[in-house]
Parts: C-alpha cells; structure tokens; sequence
C-alpha cells in the first residue's frame, strides 16, 4: 500500500535571470514501511522532492498524496497540520533547538500535537533509549556531539508516529562510524516500528543501507531499483 | 514548556536581554518617579495655594476681586459672621482679614506691599502664619504697632527685627493714611515672593489706619475636607444676599493652579507615551534583531508543523517576560526611590527663582497615585507587546525553505 503518491512533478527555480528547472516531471510512489534513498548529485533535485513530499514546498505542477492527503486540496494551516501530525523531517544540520534539553527537544512536537505531560514525558523517554541515548535526556544540543544531535533529530521526527519520515542527507555532517551507526539505528526503527523513511543522499553507505534506492538526474528519475533481501 | 521556552530565549543574549531590560526599568522608573514628582509638585502648589491666604472658600463684598479697593469693603461683617456659624460644617475654620495695597518703606528702601490686617488667633488656624515666624514672636491681639513681615523683605529693605517699617495707603477718605510698625517679628514661607509681597498687623491697627471702622476685606474659610468646598460655598451664596456679596472657592481665586489641574492628567499621559515611544524603539529593534538572528530556527519550527500564530504568540511570550521584568524592577525603584524622597523631599532651592516663577515650591514632597502607577504599567504592557507585534509578525512569515537555507 502506497503512503505517498507523487504524479508528474514539475517545479522550477527562479534565480533572477536564469530558470533552474529542479524537477522535470517526477513520478514516485513509495510504499508503507518503505526504507528508501533518493540518490543523486547535487542539483539533481532530490532536496525540491523531499520538500514537496514534506508539504514544504509546492510544486509547479503535479499532484502529491501522502497518506490519502491531496496537498493541491490544502491550504498552509492544513498542511502544516499535516506536517505536525504525519511527516517527521531530519536534516542535514540536526536542527535541533539549542535552548532545549534532549528530552524536551523530542517533547517539543507532542507538545504542539497537545499530548498530555506525562504521556510526552514517558513516550520521549523510550524513543531516546530506543535510538541509544538512555541518561543524556538533559544534555543541551551544544553539549552533545553530532551523532548524538541527529539521533535526538530522529527521535524527534518517529516519536510522534508519523506515517513518513524525510531525512535529508542525514549523514552529511557525520563520520562514517557515526554515520553508519546512525543508519543502523534509523533500519531499526523502520523494523522495529514500521516508520516509512525516505533520505535524500548522495552517499554510498546510505544507498547501501537503503532497501530502495531511486537514482535522480537534472531532475529526472534516471533509475529506481529495489534491491533483495 | 512554552513560558521556559521564551525564558530561555530571551537569555540566549544576557547582553542584550539586559540592555532591553535596562531600557524598560528606567522608562518605568521615570514614568513613575516623575508622576510622583509632577502630583506632588502640583498639590503642594494647591497646599500652598490655600495655606497663602487663599483658604477654601472667601466671602468678599460685590466687586472686590474686580477692583479690590477700600472701598469695597464690607461695612456690616457681622451679618457675614452670621451666616458662617451657621453654614460652615463642623471642624470648619474662619477668620476676617482686612487685605489692601500698600508701600513700605523705611530710611533706605520701599515698595509695594500687601498689607494684611489679621485677628492673630483666629488667623493661625486658617493660614500658614501662625506657624512662619521663624524670628521674633507672632503678632498678639495688643499689637497694635507690630507687624510681621518675610524674610526676604527682611533681606530687600536691609533691615531687621525691631526695627520701623512705615505703611502708607489710601483710607476710606480716599486720603493717603500711614503708620509707622514695628518689625515684631519675621516669617518664612514656602515662597519668596509670599515673603517679599505680605506684611501683617493686628485687624485692629489695620481698620484704624485705614478708618474702616470694623470693614472688613474678606473672610476666608478653610473646611475639614477640600471635597466639600462646592456644596458649603453654595449654601453660602444662597444664605447671603447677592447684591452685597460674593462667595468664591479657591478654584475661583487660583485659577493658574485650577487651568494647570486640569491639564495634569493630559500633560503626564504625555509624558508616558513620549517614555514609551524611546522605549519601544528599542523593544523593536532588540526583537527583530532576536528574530533575525533565529531565521533557521523558524524556519525549523515552521517544518515541525508550527502554525504561524503560533510563532508570533513565542516572539510575544518572549517580550512579555522582558516587559514583565522591566516593569517589576522599575516599579520597584521607582517605589523605592519615592519612598526615600518622601522624608526630605527634592530640594529644588537652586532653581528657587525659576520655580517660583511657575508657583512650584522649594522643596517638593512626590506623591505616588495608584492610579498613576497603574496607567504606566499599562502603558509599558500594552504598547510594548503591541510594538512586539511587527517583528513577531516577520518571524512567522518566514517560509520553512526559505528558512532552513538561510545561513
């Protein structure tokens, strides 16, 4: 079953005088439980289509469905209704809170959703043991190192269940250990709790990592595979 | 979380959260510090007003304060007495005065007086000059050559106590009448010019000099309480014939101070809004400032799915703890500030010529209003959350993309 939807997807950039025509007519559909990378080099816009499959960005033409939502049929308060409720984002610089805890920058989102206190409080807890942050639930984002930031960013985009997850180029600012370990963590979650994720990349061991990995060029899908498992 | 999370926030700058901060507390503390001042300048001038001779209400006969001349006396003041013992409220003071120009001189100076014919006992409790001598001794009911006179007479005419003072002015006969007095004693008053324009001698040595006989110039009546003074002065206009007499209230005979009462209000409410106007400048510029150096920030909370007013009520939450602050600390200095100048008051003897001018008094004692403090506070509240608006209004029109690109 498809949680998102993507039919025909055009947009273009206007940068003063020159158009840059980021996507040229891009169809994708992914499925639930999905775990897939949108790979390609920079430019290719892999960046525009999480944006637009994040309800971020509107495309030119085209439709978007996630999770039987028709954004062409929703205005900005809906969708960023939709955002707080069914999309997580990560990305590449963390983008934590700095004036939050660990803790309170996960709390943060179930805060908006109006979850009660002591639910928020027990469901972060778990989510930050889960993504192997157990005992740093106080610790600043300055206080905790990149790995650690984007693992309280992931926390924060699965806690509130969401039927998508967008990472963009989540390991972009990572070592390759922490990186990996990140990737590990992110698979698990997907299994563990059925999370859909999508990750724009352009690198290897995310695609490697990825159980679908659709390649993008000049804003065209130039391949889509599903590897064996 | 969201009142924690505007706390923290305003502290990710103590600099600047502290300079605001600064801004706030003195623009309250002046707000009410110069209320005070202005309120207390203001009864006092009233006080003084009413002290100088004034009074609450004052019983003249028909014409006088057109033209106060000796012929306007009132020739019958008992029927006026009549009427004030049984008009005037319980705890109420009267007293007659006989009130006319004069010139003063002695071997090396003169000038123009105010000659005030007084009953000494009856006088000291309506009037501050039972209680100004501050040399020599007050004028008793056989002074018949005595006379009490300022200060700063004392000081223009070079002359002191014991010594003579001839008065010279017109008499009923429309003749030149003088007497020569003897300085008994010298008063001091809040103000120079009280002390340069009013020379006093016994009612008595006044009516003969002037052979009035028991004329009288005026009664002045002081009430236990300033609220009533329309309701007693009306009974008294009804109880005596119009076509003698004239009853004013001391609103009718200071009518520099009534005008500057009723443009009180008006002038402080100026005062607050210019404070302010300087004070918002820099709440707005510190909150924009605050919001542009968090672009990415909300541009973050807009992808989490924050709706935009959502995003203007933290930009607001934000100012709301600084104004709260500010206003705490400035209500409290300024508090404080008042309470110590409550005692001595503020001394403005320095600029004593230019505060006469303006009928302001030496020392001023500030009186803090409830109603004033209430109203900065408002003001400060109000508006600056108001001002808060605009930059609050930016943070939220900042699109997500837009946003996170920014760096």
């Amino acid at each position: 079953m498809s949680i998102v939807e993507c039919v025909d997807i055009k947009k273009t950039y206007d940068q003063g005088k020159v158009e840059v025509e980021a996507l040229r007519g891009v169809s994708l559909s992914i499925d639930t439980g999905g775990f897939m990378a949108l790979a390609g080099p920079s430019g290719s816009g892999k960046t525009t289509m999480l944006n637009i499959m994040g309800g971020l960005d509107s495309p030119d033409s085209g439709s978007v469905v996630v999770d039987e939502h028709h954004y062409d049929q929703m205005n900005q308060s809906e969708l960023a209704s939709l955002r707080l409720h069914k999309v997580g984002f990560v990305f590449q610089a963390y983008n934590l809170i700095p004036v939050l805890s660990a803790l309170e920058n996960v709390e943060f989102v179930m805060l908006l959703q109006g979850v009660p206190q002591a639910e928020r409080r027990e469901r972060a807890e778990t989510i930050l043991n889960d993504v192997g942050l157990k005992g740093m639930y106080d610790r600043r984002p300055a206080e905790l190192s990149g790995g650690q930031q984007q693992r309280v960013a992931v926390a924060r985009a699965i806690v509130s269940n969401p039927a998508i997850v967008l990472a963009d180029e989540p390991t972009a600012n990572l070592d390759s250990k922490t990186g990996q370990g990140l990737l590990e963590m992110m698979r698990e979650m997907n299994e563990k709790r059925s999370v859909t994720f999508v990750f724009s990349t352009h690198d290897q061991m995310v695609m490697d990592y990825a159980r679908r990995l659709v390649q993008l060029r000049d804003g065209l899908i130039v391949d889509d595979r599903v590897k064996e498992t | 979380m969201h009142l924690q999370l505007g706390w923290r926030n305003i502290w990710r700058n103590p600099r600047r959260t502290t300079v605001i901060m600064i801004a706030v507390v003195i623009g309250v503390w002046s707000m009410i510090f110069m209320g005070a001042f202005h309120r207390g300048m203001i009864n006092q001038m009233v006080q003084n007003g009413i002290a100088t001779l004034t009074g609450h209400i004052q019983v003249h006969f028909k014409g006088y304060r057109d033209d106060p001349a000796i012929e306007k006396s009132m020739a019958e003041p008992k029927v006026v007495q009549a009427v004030l013992e049984k008009h005037v409220p319980p705890g109420a003071r009267w007293t007659a005065r006989v009130r006319v120009s004069a010139v003063a001189s002695n071997a090396r100076h003169s000038g123009g007086v105010t000659l005030v014919g007084i009953d000494p006992a009856r006088e000291a409790q309506v009037s501050f000059i039972g209680e100004a001598v501050t040399q020599g001794h007050y004028l008793g009911p056989d002074d018949e050559y005595g006379i009490v006179v300022g200060e700063a007479l004392v000081e223009k005419f070079e002359t002191k106590l014991g010594r003579k003072l001839v008065l010279m002015s017109q008499d009923t006969d429309r003749e030149l009448a003088s007497r020569a007095f003897r300085i008994v004693g010298i008063f001091r008053a809040e103000m120079e010019a009280t002390e340069k324009q009013f020379v006093f001698v016994t009612l008595t040595a006044a009516q003969r000099m002037l052979k009035l006989e028991k004329g009288i110039s005026e009664f002045c009546i002081v009430l236990p309480d300033r609220h009533e003074v329309d309701e007693v002065a009306d009974n008294l206009r009804a109880a005596l014939p119009p076509s003698k007499y004239e009853v004013h209230n001391w609103r009718d005979l200071l009518p520099l101070v009534d005008a500057y009462l009723s443009l009180f209000d008006t002038f402080i409410y100026i005062w607050f809004l210019v404070v302010f106007i300087a004070m918002g400048f820099g709440i707005v510029n510190t909150t924009l400032m605050a919001v542009f150096e968090r672009i990415r920030e909300f541009g973050l909370l807009k992808a989490l799915g924050m709706k935009p007013w959502w995003i203007i009520r933290g930009v607001l939450t934000e100012s709301f703890l600084l104004l709260v602050m500010g206003m705490a600390a400035g209500n409290i200095l300024g508090l404080v500030t008042i309470f110590a100048l409550s005692g001595s008051g503020i001394d403005l003897s320095a600029f004593a010529a230019g505060a006469e001018w303006a009928g302001i008094s030496r020392v001023i004692y500030p009186v803090i209003h409830a109603k004033d403090v209430t109203i900065a506070n408002l003001v400060v509240f109000i508006l600056g959350l108001l001002v808060s608006i605009y930059p609050a209004a930016k943070a939220a029109r900042f699109t997500p993309v837009e946003a996170l690109a920014h760096t």
